[in-house]
């Protein structure tokens, strides 16, 4: 089988998706599929998602600084936000920072961001990394930028919603503390998943296949996603489309 | 206040002291990259170096330069152009004390420097290992609502806060638009330094629009003209970076060899932009 449509349009599609229902997201530096996902509900919602994309001038209405989006954040006008992780373990870990022993790291990367508090205040953040190995979703981190869970009388509002990857989605549950593998995406398959996790996770009988985007969807991400998007990420916006 | 704020940008970098804590911006909103670049000329060493809340280029040279005693930032990142190599090399054989932060530590550390309060709480990190890494970050019980523990961050009162804007005017009036983190940089320092496009014979404030985005004189110790200033990064809504250059540097700085012959190279240049 040879799909009619890109991974990245597949994911973007996905995203879109899990969106449905909010009323702002906020999509940080370097995530252009995320972005274009954004972009893609609020034109399916008519605009009742309002998106704000951090590093571009058209869909970022600020007037505070850098210090916004936090701000905002606390006061519970941020629904959803997307993070990633050099890895990512089962318990929905997140290490920003990198491998081996801290200060002095095996490998180093750049850091935290805003992870150490977003995680904990956005209800929804969407865990996000298309790279799906045993060298990304590790069964615990070498360093904690932000953990998954907090005990019950830390303050958190937000949390991990799930994860998506190059070749799957999972939801996260807060009580077990532990990921559910929900799809898999076309062409892949539970066995490939496993040989690809680092950690454990649960795993109903049956697992479907991630729904395919319609024809009308994909002609929105060809045509005015791609678009919008191409102000803040032009060579992903000229690439990701089949 | 300095009553007489317009300088040459040698004279700027020269006011630098060594071993001074240093509060610049993000890659988004003005970084002073010709100011960094006369840094390096003088030899400037010892920099306690804070990042609000991030910093890309401006970091990674001071750090190959071996300016940079202490590190404060919660990212030091080259984006698309690939990693910073002299701030990994430095983490890897502990030539810099490294501080990492999240984005929203560094702006409320800087908001209680500038209201004169010895902290400010803030929401997350808890369970972190980014918070047991930061010994001079407490946890206490939130005194009003017993059982909610909350992180205390002391303030953070730089010595000098530089950065590069668009326009300032003869009183040493500086209009840096909507990214407000520089006014906030400029309450919370002890001195401010400017590097600008460009300076206005009119002031700033007769001009109702420019008025809200305009860091008053009176937190202005220097400003030099520097045209071009936030080169090979760019100023927004004035110039966008200078993708070759950066590709370059990245692609230079793999080796402390090639980072070194880059910045002779670069340092050796008697105009930076357009050369």
């Amino acid at each position: 089988m040879n799909p009619s449509f890109s991974r990245a349009e597949l994911l973007v599609a996905v995203i879109a998706r899990l969106l449905e229902g909010c009323r702002h997201v906020v999509v940080g530096a370097s995530s252009p599929i995320p972005g274009a996902a954004a972009l893609l509900q609020s034109e399916l919602g008519r605009g009742a998602l309002r998106v704000t994309i951090l590093g571009s001038r058209r869909y970022n209405a600020f007037t505070n600084g850098g210090v916004e989006t936090f701000d905002l954040a606390a006061q519970g006008r941020i629904d959803a936000f997307f993070l990633g992780g050099g890895q990512i373990d089962g318990q929905g870990n997140i290490n920003l920072v990198g491998t081996g022993a801290y200060p002095a790291n095996d490998v180093r990367w750049p850091g935290c961001f805003g992870s150490g508090y977003l995680y904990y205040l956005v209800p929804k953040v969407i865990l996000f990394r298309e790279e799906h190995t045993r060298r990304v979703l590790v069964p615990k981190v070498d360093f904690i930028s932000a953990p998954g869970v907090s005990a019950p009388r830390v303050y958190r509002p937000g949390g991990p919603c799930g994860l998506l990857t190059g070749l799957a989605w999972f939801s996260f549950n807060k009580r077990t503390q532990r990921f559910r593998l929900e799809s898999v995406h076309p062409e892949h398959s539970v066995e490939e998943i496993r040989d690809q996790t680092g950690f454990e996770f649960d795993c109903p009988a049956e697992v479907p296949f991630t729904r395919a985007p319609a024809p009308e969807i994909l002609a929105l991400i060809r045509g005015r996603i791609r678009e919008q998007i191409a102000e803040t990420y032009p060579r992903f916006a000229s690439t990701f489309a089949n | 206040m300095n009553q007489q704020p317009i300088c040459e940008l040698a004279d700027l970098a020269a006011a630098v002291p060594d071993g001074a804590q240093l509060v610049v911006p993000s890659d988004n909103c003005g970084v002073a990259m010709a100011a960094t670049r006369e840094l390096l000329r003088r030899g400037v060493s010892g920099l306690h170096l804070v990042c609000v809340p991030t910093s890309g280029l401006q970091a990674e040279i001071l750090i190959g330069a071996g300016a940079i005693a202490t590190l404060e930032t919660s990212a030091v990142t080259l984006g698309e152009f690939g990693p910073a190599h002299r701030f990994i090399d430095a983490l890897k054989n502990a030539r810099v004390r490294m501080l990492d932060a999240t984005c929203p530590a560094v702006h409320a550390a800087l908001q209680a420097g500038q209201k004169g309060l010895p902290f400010i709480p803030l929401r997350g990190l808890i369970g972190s290992d980014l918070l047991s890494s930061r010994a001079d970050w407490k946890v206490i019980d939130n005194p009003f609502s017993p059982g909610d523990p909350i992180v205390l961050l002391p303030a953070i009162n730089p010595d000098i806060a530089l950065f590069h804007a668009p326009l300032a005017d003869r009183a040493g009036n500086v209009y840096i638009g909507r990214w407000r983190e520089l006014l906030t940089m400029a309450h919370a320092s002890k001195q401010t330094f400017v590097t600008v496009e460009a300076i206005s014979e009119r002031d700033l404030f007769e001009d109702a629009k420019l008025a809200p985005g305009v860091v008053p004189a009176i937190y202005i110790s220097r400003i030099a003209l520097a045209s071009q200033g936030a080169w090979p990064i760019g100023l927004p809504g004035h110039y966008g970076a200078d993708e070759t250059a950066i590709s370059r540097y990245v692609q230079s700085a793999k080796t402390e060899e090639g980072f070194r012959r880059f910045v002779d190279e670069w340092l050796g240049e008697t105009t930076t932009a357009n050369a």
